[in-house]
């Protein structure tokens, strides 16, 4: 069974994470470990199951050209969900919509030679090669406002992508698993709890006496229900994200997703906030005025740096976990050469093998911690701004 | 430079966890029946250090 195990694991690891990406010749086909990370990392508009591609919808707004909407399996998505065709002048480079720059580029499915990145100034652009011409290709529009190499580019991506379909899950999940707990509960008054009731139901108990009682006092009742929906759903995407070879989404190490957990909790903490709290960040009571005057901006910073270190300590730390599995993983082709040779294959897989599984236990911990902090650090920033007057 | 600067980061974030973590094995060993509230704040306090370190992370590693 062991070795069942081991001998589906290089399997697996050789066909998900193998290098590719079209590759036009003059690109080297080496193994790059950081690209596959940052790969993993990422959202895409392809859903992999092992070897499987499934494709998904693909949503994308152009200001020029209006809505499209199309499945991603018009692209004919290759090795490492790299597709082969484009369509409407949009192309697929590992799992994600690119949109061909030059608009007289034909709009219906066309075959490409190849879809490579290739280093301009330094930079590295995807290119479109068709016809032994070249062309330029933009990522898709982010909010960052060009923090993370992003930026307002040609066209907005709008599509159902893996992170979604990975929440659309796990939602579907965690309501006919709490449905059925409530009718569980309601059915059975009075009773022992049973199957999986007895299973949340210390989870829950733990969540209300640990964090919502003694952090929100006698408003604990009020703010149950959101810490009790954030904490498992982080936790369920925690543990999602951790199933090997299930799409491997890294939907809580997503910056959008952790910001708008942020930004709930940054909601909830103002609107709830009451006299006293804003009493205390813009005239501390108690200190000298010229105190005051350094103290005032500081407590108004802290509002937003709460929020925002919140959103980065999940972020970071999911996505921290993923890139350290991959990494391990990524030795065996480091030690192989990129598959040249079996003997360093074997030794990385040697290698990687107890460092992976180690890895991934302490990552089950870090998905139970870090759906705890969040929920906990939220009820602190909530029971800050709720606490009466002592 | 700004590899250095995470280095130095996590060295930061490392001994402060590591000193939580010694003080609250010394708190339980102390008193074991706190254990609860103990680990609790730890938690609590750990993610807080934590939260520094990933600021410079984040500001070393992709702003920069």
């Amino acid at each position: 069974m062991r070795y069942l195990i081991i001998i589906l694991f290089s399997v697996f690891s050789l066909s998900v994470s193998f290098a590719g990406g079209g590759g036009c010749g003059e690109e080297s086909q080496g193994y790059d470990p950081t690209n596959t990370a940052y790969h993993h990392i990422g959202d895409a508009n392809v859903y992999s199951i092992g070897p499987w591609n499934i494709p998904l919808p693909c949503m994308l707004y152009a200001p020029d050209e209006g809505f499209d909407m199309f499945s991603s399996g018009k692209f004919g998505i290759g090795h490492h969900g790299t597709g082969h065709y484009a369509y409407k002048g949009y192309v697929l480079y590992e799992g994600t919509v690119r949109r061909i720059v030059d608009r007289s580029f034909p709009k219906e499915k066309t075959e490409v030679e190849c879809v490579y990145a290739k280093d301009v100034d330094g930079k590295e652009v995807i290119h479109v090669k068709y016809h032994g011409k070249d062309f330029v290709t933009h990522n898709k529009s982010t909010a960052d406002f060009g923090m993370f190499g992003g930026g307002i580019t040609s066209y907005y991506d709008f599509s159902i992508t893996k992170n979604v379909v990975s929440m659309f899950l796990v939602f579907l999940f965690l309501s006919w698993m709490f449905l059925k707990i409530a009718r569980m509960y309601k059915e059975r008054v009075g009773k022992e709890p049973k199957g999986i009731q007895s299973f949340i139901e210390p989870i829950f108990v733990f969540i209300q006496d640990e964090v919502a009682k003694p952090f929100l006092g006698k408003h604990w009742e009020r703010f149950t229900p959101y810490l009790m929906a954030i904490f498992f759903f982080i936790l369920a995407l925690n543990l999602f994200g951790q199933i090997p070879f299930f799409g491997g989404s890294n939907v809580t190490g997503n910056f959008a997703f952790t910001m708008v957990l942020a930004i709930i909790a940054f909601i909830v903490t103002t609107i709830n906030g009451n006299k006293h709290y804003w009493e205390h960040i813009f005239w501390m009571p108690g200190v000298p005025a010229w105190i005051k005057v350094i103290l005032t901006p500081v407590e108004v910073l802290g509002i937003f740096i709460k929020p925002f270190t919140l959103m980065l300590r999940l972020f970071a730390n999911i996505s921290a976990g993923h890139i350290v599995i991959i990494s391990f993983v990524s030795l065996i082709f480091i030690f192989g050469n990129a598959g040249e040779s079996l003997m360093g294959s074997i030794g990385g897989i040697i290698g990687s093998l107890p460092l992976t599984l180690f890895m991934m236990a302490i990552e089950l911990v870090v998905a139970l911690i870090q759906a705890f902090v969040f929920t906990i650090l939220t009820a602190s920033y909530i029971g800050a701004a709720t606490e009466e007057h002592h | 430079m700004e590899v250095v600067g995470l280095g130095l980061a996590a060295i930061g974030a490392g001994i402060g966890i590591g000193l939580i973590g010694g003080r609250a094995m010394d708190a339980i060993a102390r008193q074991p029946e706190a254990v609860g509230d103990i680990r609790a704040n730890m938690i609590l306090t750990a993610a807080l250090v934590e939260g520094a370190a990933l600021i410079a992370m984040v500001i070393g590693g992709f702003l920069l």
